[in-house]
């Protein structure tokens, strides 16, 4: 035991005496673990993020909209009228069994001032199924009611961001505050609860007003941006596709459904492209990951293959001196295990926190996979040992003689 | 009084070097003797084979052919690590170029024998501030090898040979990389040494230095050429500067 203490000190002892070259090898070990660590977290946390975006954006919801999907050219900015309020009527008068509720919805961008505050944002023009089809929380006040819709009351509910971009901060209560939109007045209703956003949108930077009001008195159309369906419930969600499909492509008179004006697209289809583009992002980002690692573990390679080699005289004296193979072997050996643990700790910790650092800055959802880790961390180490076990037992199996003349 | 022990006995010795192409005779049948007691300064010109005898003598290369027996022990066909426990325990060796770890205290540099030899901590430091004393380093037991000269270097190298008490002290060009008025301080040290009954084995190719021997021993091409008693012998009383601290 007390042998064993004495290798660590001499060992911590020899580490210290050179101390770039010490500080080279766990810099290397330590990006090369750090830098897997964290990508892999960013690459997860951002998948995580992604998913619960869309899960937020309503429960089983089937979103229309205008345009066929079938169309091969790049979409345009070319309005879409094929969707109106009178199928939204219809397919509400229809009673679909699959179907339990239906949101339509007409968006466009506005500008929106309050007293000397302006900001330019999402007018959602939406009735009263809205905020249950797509898991609305009011923090405070009320949503729009049928009879907001039916009286075409000018009244608007906020989310958190356009409080604050009116109001100065997000927890000013802004309820009974009048805002001028496209010149009209709106009393504020109710606020929102933040639902956060997803790169470069953010679902908080919204007014919902009367779809009536919308439509009519602000954007002066006929047509509709969406209609959002909520199925029954999950088991259901194809069969409601196929219903709501069905039933507008005859309300449509088309017959071929490779001519549907109108695209049907469900949640899971969302959260399956989705869930495909982050998973390639998290791919791209492991890959990068994996590259650090060989780089990282080529570094530590070199390092530890440098440091022995050069020490080949040091070597040749120890064993002149009466130091047996073993003795030195497990001299080096110890030293690299010093240096690829410590790297080791050190690269995982700095990982995580670049990881804990990258979530607070786009505030996502913060993820360490502990797989990630040990995969990094066993890599370095096990590059580490061997490379700093394989040249140091060359070297001790040299003739003293040779060691010692070593240049 | 009884008859001196033999340290080293050399028969036959041959050490040939093979490449592909060509074959080296560096040692060719040396045969001699060294008594326990003796100092010894084996000269020769370089390329004569002085220092592939020395690395034989000092367990560090093996022969081609031939016997050693280094005190009383068979050495030529131990394993590597035996021949490391011989190094360990019997010869102190002192090299032309010191090899002293480096930025290592003067201190640990002598106690290294003593570490592989499994003596624990407390005597190591006890051992080798002795013998640091005795090469009158006491003053200097934490500087590191760089921080010292090269005479105090070599007096380290002295004292680590010494904490084992080997049957041999081997030295390989001894004053090689140090100044003159510092090697005549070196050249004392081995004397004293010697007089105090340890066996030295000197290689050099200095004749001022080889002077200082009892026994001169001269190679040339692997061969001994000359092995006679040292008459002219240059001794401490030539030497104005005292540099032992007697105990």
């Amino acid at each position: 035991m007390t042998e064993f203490f004495e290798l660590l000190k001499e060992s911590i002892r020899t580490l210290r005496l050179n101390k770039m070259r010490t500080s080279l090898a766990v810099l290397g070990i330590v990006i090369g673990i750090g830098s897997v660590i964290a990508l892999i977290s960013i690459g997860q946390s951002s998948q995580a993020a992604i998913t619960s975006q869309i899960t937020a954006l309503g429960s089983n919801l089937i979103t229309i909209s205008p345009g066929s999907q079938s169309s091969g050219r790049i979409r345009t900015a070319t309005v879409r009228k094929t969707l109106t309020l009178a199928d939204a009527e219809a397919l509400k008068a229809a009673d679909l069994s699959a179907v339990k509720s239906v949101s339509p919805e007409y968006s466009s961008r506005l500008q929106v001032v309050a007293g000397d505050a302006n900001t330019n944002t999402t007018i959602y023009g939406a009735t009263s199924t809205y905020s249950e089809i797509h898991n609305l929380k009011i923090s405070g006040g009320r949503f729009i009611t049928e009879s907001d819709y039916n009286s075409n009351s000018h009244i608007a509910i906020l989310g958190p961001t356009v409080v604050e971009d009116l109001f100065g901060s997000s927890s000013y209560n802004p309820i009974s505050e009048i805002i001028r939109i496209n010149g009209q007045n709106f009393t504020i209703v109710g606020v929102t609860v933040a639902k956060g956003s997803s790169g470069m949108t953010d679902s908080d930077d919204v007014i919902y007003v009367p779809l009536s009001t919308a439509m009519k008195q602000l954007f002066g159309i006929t047509y509709l941006s969406a209609i959002s369906i909520q199925a029954a419930d999950s088991e259901v969600m194809v069969q409601a596709q196929n219903q709501v499909g069905y039933f507008l492509l005859a309300r449509h008179k088309i017959t071929d459904t490779t001519k549907a004006d109108f695209t049907i697209k469900s949640q899971e289809d969302l959260l399956t492209t989705a869930s495909s583009v982050a998973g390639t992002f998290t791919s791209l980002l492991s890959g990068v990951a994996a590259i650090s690692l060989i780089v990282g573990g080529i570094g530590i390679m070199n390092i530890m293959l440098v440091t022995v080699t050069e020490r080949t005289r040091e070597i040749g004296l120890r064993k002149a001196l009466g130091a047996k193979k073993k003795t030195i072997i497990t001299q080096f050996l110890t030293e690299s295990v010093i240096l690829t643990f410590t790297g080791g700790i050190l690269g995982v910790i700095i990982g995580i926190f670049t990881s804990y650092f990258y979530s607070r800055v786009n505030s996502s959802t913060f993820t360490i996979s502990p797989y990630s880790v040990l995969l990094a961390f066993s890599v370095s180490v096990v590059i580490g040992v061997i490379f700093g076990w394989y040249p140091a037992k060359r070297a001790a199996s040299l003739q003293p003689i040779e060691a010692l003349r070593y240049e | 009084m009884p008859k001196p022990k033999s340290i080293i006995v050399v028969k036959n010795l041959s050490k040939i070097y093979k490449t592909d192409v060509l074959e080296t005779v560096a040692l060719d049948n040396v045969s001699f003797e060294i008594k326990e007691g003796e100092f010894v300064a084996i000269m020769g010109p370089s390329g004569s084979g002085k220092s592939t005898l020395m690395h034989i003598i000092g367990a560090l290369d093996k022969p081609t052919s031939g016997h050693y027996v280094l005190d009383g022990k068979n050495v030529e066909n131990l394993s590597d690590d035996e021949l490391s426990e011989i190094r360990n325990k019997k010869i102190g060796f002192i090299f032309q170029a010191f090899n002293l770890l480096p930025r290592t205290t003067t201190l640990t540099n002598v106690m290294l024998p003593m570490t592989y030899a499994g003596i624990p901590k407390e005597e190591r430091v006890k051992i080798a501030t002795k013998f640091l004393n005795l090469v009158g380093l006491s003053d200097r037991l934490n500087h590191t090898s760089n921080q010292i000269s090269g005479g105090q270097q070599q007096r380290v190298a002295i004292a680590r040979s010494l904490v084992l008490n080997p049957a041999l002290i081997l030295a390989d060009e001894p004053t090689g990389n140090i100044a003159s008025a510092q090697a005549d301080e070196i050249m004392s040290i081995f004397e004293k040494l010697n007089d105090q009954g340890h066996t030295i084995v000197m290689i050099t190719h200095e004749p001022d230095i080889a002077q200082t021997a009892k026994r001169i021993i001269f190679i040339r091409d692997g061969k001994i050429v000359q092995d006679s008693i040292n008459k002219n012998r240059r001794t401490a009383a030539n030497i104005k500067k005292e540099v032992l601290k007697h105990d």
